[in-house]
């Protein structure tokens, strides 16, 4: 437990993907069986026990304390189980006399324990572990364990012990359990590879590089593929004798959200894997990302939500058909698999991303600017011989998105940054021009933290500093006196802002120290224009 | 007691007329320890142990210290007024001392800021049993148990093996925690140059003055930027996340202070190492300190008074909580104006 809770805490400290990797491994490779898989099953978020309600910790507490000593405390920390943890004062002969327990050992003991016998276990080892370990033990024994590190970040740092590619973990992951045993056995040259056989695992997908700084007059239109690139997000859909998956490109099992597009492969019963992407779709037409961000943050939908938002798939690809591997064929072949597939079953719910025909890019780049409907996001260009290779190779894809869309907003408060950045005021909430009773206001619509150069973040954060007007914490107010050009990919109405729009990825594409400002834009024209 | 009084000067001893670690300039103060919140500039007669005197020489400069300076050692007994006074070790820093006068047979102890725990760089505290005990409360909440700080230490120097190509900069204030930090590395067996930020170099020198040995010390402000790539650098809490750090390569941010005990308070300051390491009491010593005393009296000048006062209420012990203002929670931010 001690092992565990000291990386439990580092993680939750430290911002730096490459620090977390670097704690990780040191874990993974220190740590032993069975404890290790237990870990790396909490980092999956599929290690979770309700053994304890708030009342029981609040109730073991008052035992060794006074009341009004714990009220005051849990006033001043805030959280419960860091208050029970921090106050837990061991009785002396049992601190001394027992080992904190393992992670296993509480896994498993919690596993089989009656509700009943919850309190004095738990007594019991509260008094055998120091304070970080009980803050562990106690956030895990109530189902609220948040580790600071996702499930790919702990597969990346297996595949580096391993020496592997991380996409090989993710190909057998899905058919193993906690704790994991063969996994590390395999990764640690002890045993063979887990064999994924019959279970509906992720496989690792395929990825478009963004075509910029590519001379397109050097492709050969007859060789290459187009399609619309989708506003949604990229799926891939697995039958399998054990089960049927909808699974993210990283890996991560949405199926409980999306139960319509679960029942759906139930229905057809066909084993394949396919790729696609997630919308939302109502009466053949796309919805916006908003409708589908509102189904993507429900982790169980209402029937409602089923009924007004119901989910559909545009399919690009098919990667397996009846276990029979189909990555290695070219583009041309796979889409014709997919086309008589699709024909044969006619799955409801699904439709055939289209080709679009063209003769000539010149014509290409014409029909993705006039595309702004709904959930198109540009244009996919894919050759006709390109097998389906996992990862971002550079050369068979290619994603061709649409010019951003720009707007001038005048910077209103800034917010000092992570790790790298936490010297410098890099996170900026802009606003655009309105008139209220005769008054001219600003009104935030968005909130930028990238798209600068170094250079350009030295001058911002320069001025930042020196037209603060008021500071709240890490936040600064500032001067009306900065315009920054805006790039984003879509706007849409938004209950949730002051202004009522909100941005999707927003960037900053230049600083406008020529620009007023006064003269910035207003919101009245962005809506007219966007909206 | 009625021979102590509140007045909005600071604390004050009728019989002798002297007050004790005054927040205005007053005739005669007498000085518990050198933190800015406790000795501030401008009295005429000041008293205390020769390390505070030449504490508070360095940073108000000759002429503020105190226009009379009367060194006490520990120990030593004299006569003001009415009242005998003399010093006794408080451990919270360099100098730290409880202020014990006697008067009409009743003894009065003035602890000023104290820590129990073990600090090779200043003496350590000395229970004097008496009728009043004068406390602060710094850390007065039983979630306050503070760890070893030599398994903090460990944490620090573990990071710094893990990863060798980043710098590991540590906030800490200039007086007492910058000096304890250095001492407890060296303990550690950690002998490689550190690196300083400006503002702490002289009070480094000022303990080596006084026999404290703190190995090699190297000027961070001064020093080229790759040459403090994986070692560990010290500054100011105010410098660590801001531009001064900038010349670091590749910082972790990590800073000393008791509240790094508590998740949020840690968070909020956008620590990545919190290490918890207090000048002050935590809730054990606290309470047992009052009770070693004997006192059957305990006044509590600041922090959480409201906490220790219940506490010692059901030990049989009065307490009465003074809310002396213009003590900081923290000497941190008393500090920061210090080196600003």
């Amino acid at each position: 437990m001690i092992e565990f809770a000291t990386l439990l805490e580092r993680l939750a400290f430290t911002p730096s993907r490459n620090m977390k990797l670097a704690l990780l491994k040191e874990y993974f490779a220190m740590a032993p069986d069975p404890d290790r898989g237990y870990a790396l099953a909490a980092m999956a978020g599929s290690l979770s026990f309700a053994a304890a309600k708030p009342a029981m910790l609040r109730a073991l507490a008052m035992e060794r304390i006074d009341p009004e000593l714990f009220a005051w405390s849990y006033d001043y920390v805030g959280d419960l189980a860091e208050t029970v943890a921090l106050i837990w004062q061991p009785e002396s002969e049992t601190h001394q006399s027992e080992a904190a327990p393992g992670l296993a050992e509480v896994v498993h003991t919690l596993d089989r324990l009656p509700k009943a016998d919850v309190p004095d276990v738990l007594r019991r080892w509260l008094d055998a572990c120091d304070a970080s370990s009980r803050y562990a033990l106690l956030k895990l024994i109530t189902g609220s364990l948040r580790v600071g590190a996702s499930a790919r970040l702990a597969k990346t740092a297996l595949a580096e012990l391993a020496s592997v590619a991380p996409d090989d973990i993710e190909e057998v992951w899905h058919g193993l359990k906690a704790p994991y045993g063969a996994l590390f056995a395999w990764i640690e040259g002890k045993g063979p590879k887990p064999d994924a056989k019959d279970a509906p695992v992720f496989r690792p997908p395929m990825l478009a590089q963004p075509l910029e700084n590519v001379d397109l007059a050097a492709f050969d239109p007859a060789e290459w593929r187009a399609e619309w690139k989708w506003d949604g997000i990229r799926v891939q859909l697995v039958s399998a004798p054990q089960g049927e998956r909808v699974y993210t490109r990283t890996a991560e099992d949405i199926g409980k959200a999306f139960p319509d597009v679960l029942a759906t492969m139930q229905d057809l019963g066909s084993r394949v894997v396919l790729d696609g992407e997630l919308l939302v779709v109502r009466d053949d037409v796309v919805a916006s990302f908003a409708d589908l961000q509102q189904r993507l943050n429900r982790k169980s939908p209402t029937a409602s939500m089923l009924r007004d938002m119901p989910a559909g798939i545009r399919l690009y690809d098919i990667l397996f058909e009846d276990g029979e591997d189909l990555r290695p064929l070219p583009f041309d072949i796979r889409r014709q698999r997919l086309e008589s597939w699709f024909a044969r079953l006619n799955p409801p719910r699904m439709v055939l991303s289209d080709l679009i025909a063209f003769r000539n890019f010149e014509d290409l780049a014409k029909l993705r600017d006039s595309a702004r409907s709904e959930g198109i996001e540009g244009l996919m260009l894919k050759k006709a011989d390109s097998p389906y290779l996992p990862g971002r190779p550079r050369g068979p894809w290619w994603k061709w998105k649409r010019e951003p869309l720009t707007v001038d907003a005048v910077v209103m408060y800034a917010q000092r940054g992570h790790g790298k950045r936490s010297s410098f005021y890099s996170d900026y909430t802009f606003g655009l021009w309105r008139t209220v009773d005769d008054k001219r206001e600003l009104v935030p619509i968005g909130k930028a933290y990238s798209g600068f150069t170094d250079e350009e973040l030295k001058f911002l954060d320069k001025w930042i500093r020196d037209h603060t007007t008021k500071r709240f914490g890490p936040v600064r107010e500032v001067a009306h006196g900065l315009v920054l050009e805006i790039a984003f990919d879509a706007a849409q109405y938004s209950k949730r802002h002051k202004s009522g729009v909100a941005l999707r990825f927003p960037r900053v594409a230049r600083i406008r120290t020529d620009k007023p400002a006064e003269e910035a834009d207003t919101l009245e024209d962005f809506i007219h224009a966007f909206l | 007691m009625d021979w102590l009084e509140l007045k909005p000067e600071g604390l004050f001893c009728v019989p002798g007329e002297f007050y004790i670690d005054p927040l205005q300039p007053v005739a005669h103060a007498v000085i518990t320890h050198g933190h800015s919140d406790h000795a501030r500039p401008g009295h005429q007669h000041v008293t205390a142990t020769p390390e505070t005197l030449s504490i508070m020489r360095l940073r108000m400069g000759e002429d503020r210290a105190g226009e009379n300076q009367q060194a006490l050692e520990y120990g030593e007994v004299i006569s003001v007024g009415a009242v005998r006074l003399w010093l006794a070790p408080a451990g919270h820093v360099l100098g730290s001392a409880q202020i014990v006068m006697e008067y009409q047979g009743q003894r009065a102890v003035v602890s000023g800021d104290y820590k129990r725990a073990p600090d090779p760089t200043c003496t350590p505290f000395e229970v004097v049993p008496c009728d009043l005990f004068v406390t602060e409360a710094t850390f007065g909440l039983p979630v306050f148990r503070l760890p070893d700080p030599a398994h903090e230490i460990g944490k620090l120097l573990h990071d710094v093996r893990l990863f060798p190509e980043r710098t590991h900069v540590v906030g800490c204030y200039a007086l007492g925690k910058c000096q304890r930090l250095i001492a407890l590395l060296r303990n550690a067996g950690y002998h490689e140059p550190l690196w300083l930020h400006g503002a702490l170099l002289p009070m480094c020198s000022l303990y080596e003055g006084f026999g404290i040995q703190l190995g090699e010390l190297k000027s961070a402000t001064a020093a080229k930027k790759g040459e403090m790539r994986g070692g560990i650098v010290l500054a100011p809490p105010s410098a660590i996340a801001d531009r001064w750090a900038r010349r670091l390569p590749d910082p972790v941010v990590c800073l000393a202070s008791g509240w790094m005990h508590v998740r949020q308070r840690a968070k909020a300051r956008g620590v990545e190492l919190p290490m918890v390491i207090s000048d002050h009491a935590d809730w054990d010593a606290l309470l047992d300190t009052c009770q070693a005393t004997g006192a059957k009296e305990i006044w509590v000048t600041h922090g959480r008074e409201e906490a220790l006062i219940h506490a010692l209420g059901k030990l049989g012990i009065r307490g009465r909580a003074l809310r002396l203002i213009g003590y900081e929670e923290d000497d941190e931010q008393a500090e920061e104006d210090a080196v600003a």
